[in-house]
């Protein structure tokens, strides 16, 4: 008789578990210290800065450092905090989040259930859209929003960032609609469909997995858009990264480190409620297939 | 008038020909299999009658109305697929309702052609169900409730029961057969399964590399296949075929054949020694189907066109109600049914019957059928 044959004792799987999870944690607190300075900071007040340690927590906690980078900081000589910034942020992101989605998710409905001449062409362009920095169309865009009558405007800054986006949204769009069987679209036209009929009644419906990834990574993109907000918009126009960029970057006198870590909060909270709402469905939409079974 | 009429027509993608002038005529209530391997054009002769697919050349008729320039939904048809594709967001009744929806169907007749489709196909209870909740045998209930809530003037299927289990397979051939004996509709039935085929259709069209090779009833397809393709394609074990000479026997035409060291003659059916004598001095290729050489058990009385030859058994494959045998007869093997209580070992010989009268030639060159 042979010894019974076993692949690891109890003892040493405990042991593997155990390194695991230290490792784990050692990394967790290591990327959550730069959150945990920045948000103890914003909560003291300049004195407890002064007096304590980085790390140490409030003496006492304060919210007056977010009321002021709300409300009243001072950028230059203007005096109204971030509020407006912030407000101008959400008017140009929501629209131009909703539209390039729209439109990559119609862009990928024709590439890959109306396929014609060209058309894996067309995909492999729009997919080099993906590839080009922002620097390389700031001149061309700025010529073009000329053109328009649409520079420094809100209107111009959805114009940029739904060109840009469409190269993302349509890529990810078109490669959750190749999942789906094209058989679907066959037997919606012997049903008498129309093209428009097709996308709005059985395409659309198929897509909520991969609109939640889109939605996501085109809020983050564009919400943490720095570089086209600075140079398409100006003055009471910029959106909330370049105010922050402003607002730290500008103050004469005393630095006021817990009003610039307050602000930074501001502008980082909606990206990262996103992702604390909407990250496992992130996931999800990332692996799923359209149609299962 | 017939309910398809299917003349000339070709298929080009580019330079490449896929389909290279398809003529069909099916009159009304027919149940037409198109059966072909992978490749053959029966998928795309399928779309193109839908009306998915554009024809390069030719025209398709249904009803006697040509319907080349109609988009799908003005040809009167419907159409069952393969994935099922039912639309994965609506519910049974919502996928059986979406062409009625879109045809503007008043609700209240809309409702009451839902309770008809549902009596037919036995799924009143599955009505409420999402796609995803349904197993796969539903599903294609479903598709097939979905194509007779139309009620078209031709019904499609394409490779419908190629995703089901064998069992499953089975039960819904006989369920498609029934529904067809009751509606006595029109089917166009596209299949890679030869037994599908034959059990299925009034007649069958068997295609390969874009051409009809033969159209006929189930069993003229069988019997008389028109060439080498058809005869290999259809049946299951495959036809035997055997290179052979043709040679004079006290002077009718038969085929020399060996089994070990041991020469016969094979004679000829009456029905093609004329056409045989042609090829005398020549080589043939003789078609002998496995159920045609069986034991002693198989036949009583005496018949003029069976003869009785010994044989060494290779390979014994019982299957249950009969038991294959190969045997090698001119060096090539040859598979022979017979009854499992009969089946010697292997090595051992055996007395074997011939049936002569349904031997089948061909051509060794154009793999016609030599008649």
């Amino acid at each position: 008789m042979a010894e019974p044959y076993r692949t690891q004792t109890a003892g040493s799987h405990l042991i593997g578990r155990a390194v695991i999870y230290t490792l784990l944690v050692l990394f967790a607190l290591y990327y959550l210290l730069p959150l945990f300075v920045m948000v103890t900071t914003s909560l003291k007040t300049l004195d407890d800065i002064r007096t304590g340690n980085l790390l140490a927590l409030p003496v006492q906690a304060t919210v007056d450092a977010w009321a002021k980078a709300w409300d009243s900081a001072c950028t230059g000589v203007y005096c109204g905090g971030l509020k407006g910034n912030f407000l101008n942020s959400v008017s140009f992101v929501l629209p131009a989040v909703i539209i390039s989605t729209l439109i990559g998710a119609f862009n990928g409905y024709v590439l890959t259930m109306w396929r014609f001449k060209g058309s894996d062409l067309l995909f492999t362009a729009l997919l080099i859209g993906c590839f080009i920095p922002f620097q390389v169309v700031l001149l061309p865009m700025a010529q073009t929003l000329g053109w328009l009558g649409i520079a420094n405007s809100t209107a111009g800054l959805i114009f940029v960032h739904v060109v840009y986006g469409l190269a993302f949204t349509t890529l990810f769009f078109r490669n959750f609609y190749v999942t789906v069987p094209a058989e679907l679209t066959k037997a919606a036209r012997i049903d008498g469909a129309s093209f428009f009929t097709i996308f709005w009644r059985i395409i659309l419906p198929l897509s909520p997995p991969i609109i939640v990834v889109c939605v996501i990574w085109q809020f983050t993109q564009i919400w943490n858009d720095f570089l086209f907000g600075v140079v398409f918009s100006s003055g009471q126009r910029q959106p909330i990264t370049v105010a922050l960029n402003n607002l730290v970057n500008t103050t004469t006198g005393v630095k006021e480190y817990n009003v610039d870590m307050a602000a930074a909060i501001i502008a980082g909270l909606p990206t990262l409620l996103v992702y604390v709402f909407a990250g496992k469905y992130f996931l999800r939409g990332l692996t799923a297939g359209a149609v299962k079974g | 008038m017939g309910a398809l009429s299917i003349r000339n027509v070709v298929k080009r993608y580019g330079p490449v020909q896929v389909l290279k002038g398809i003529n069909i005529e099916a009159p009304d209530g027919e149940f037409l299999i198109l059966v072909g391997p992978s490749g053959c054009g029966k998928s795309t002769l399928l779309n193109m009658i839908a009306g998915l697919d554009t024809i390069t050349g030719g025209e398709i008729a249904i009803g006697g109305r040509i319907v080349n320039d109609l988009s799908p939904k003005d040809r009167d048809i419907a159409m069952v697929f393969q994935s099922y594709a039912l639309y994965p967001t609506m519910s049974v009744r919502d996928n059986i309702c979406f062409g009625l929806k879109i045809r503007k169907v008043p609700k209240d007749k809309q409702d009451e052609i839902v309770a008809r489709v549902a009596k037919t196909l036995q799924m009143e209870q599955l009505l409420e169900r999402m796609p995803s909740q349904l197993s796969g045998g539903q599903r294609q209930r479903v598709a097939m409730g979905r194509a007779l809530a139309r009620d078209p003037m031709l019904f499609l299927f394409d490779e419908p029961l190629s995703n089901l289990d064998a069992k499953l397979r089975v039960e819904m051939r006989t369920e498609i057969k029934l529904l067809h004996e009751r509606l006595k509709a029109t089917i166009v039935y596209v299949t890679h399964d030869q037994i599908e085929a034959m059990t299925l259709g009034d007649r069958i069209a068997v295609m390969k590399e874009g051409e009809v090779r033969q159209l006929g009833t189930p069993q003229e397809v069988y019997d008389n296949p028109a060439d080498l393709f058809v005869a290999s394609f259809i049946g299951s074990p495959s036809m035997n075929f055997i290179r052979c000479p043709v040679v004079t026997d006290d002077g009718a035409v038969g085929v020399q054949l060996q089994e070990g060291t041991e020469r016969f003659v094979f004679r000829a059916p009456e029905r093609v020694c004329e056409g045989l004598r042609l090829w005398l001095g020549k080589e043939a290729i003789v078609g002998i189907r496995p159920e045609q050489i069986t034991d002693r058990s198989a036949w009583s009385g005496e018949n003029p066109h069976v003869v009785s030859r010994s044989a060494k058994i290779e390979v014994v494959q019982p299957t249950g109600p009969d038991t294959l045998a190969l045997i090698h007869l001119n060096g090539t093997p040859v598979t022979c049914r017979v009854h499992p209580e009969a089946a010697p070992r292997p090595g051992e010989n055996m007395s074997l019957m011939f049936d002569l009268s349904k031997l089948v030639f061909f051509d060794p060159a154009s793999e016609k059928r030599i008649t």
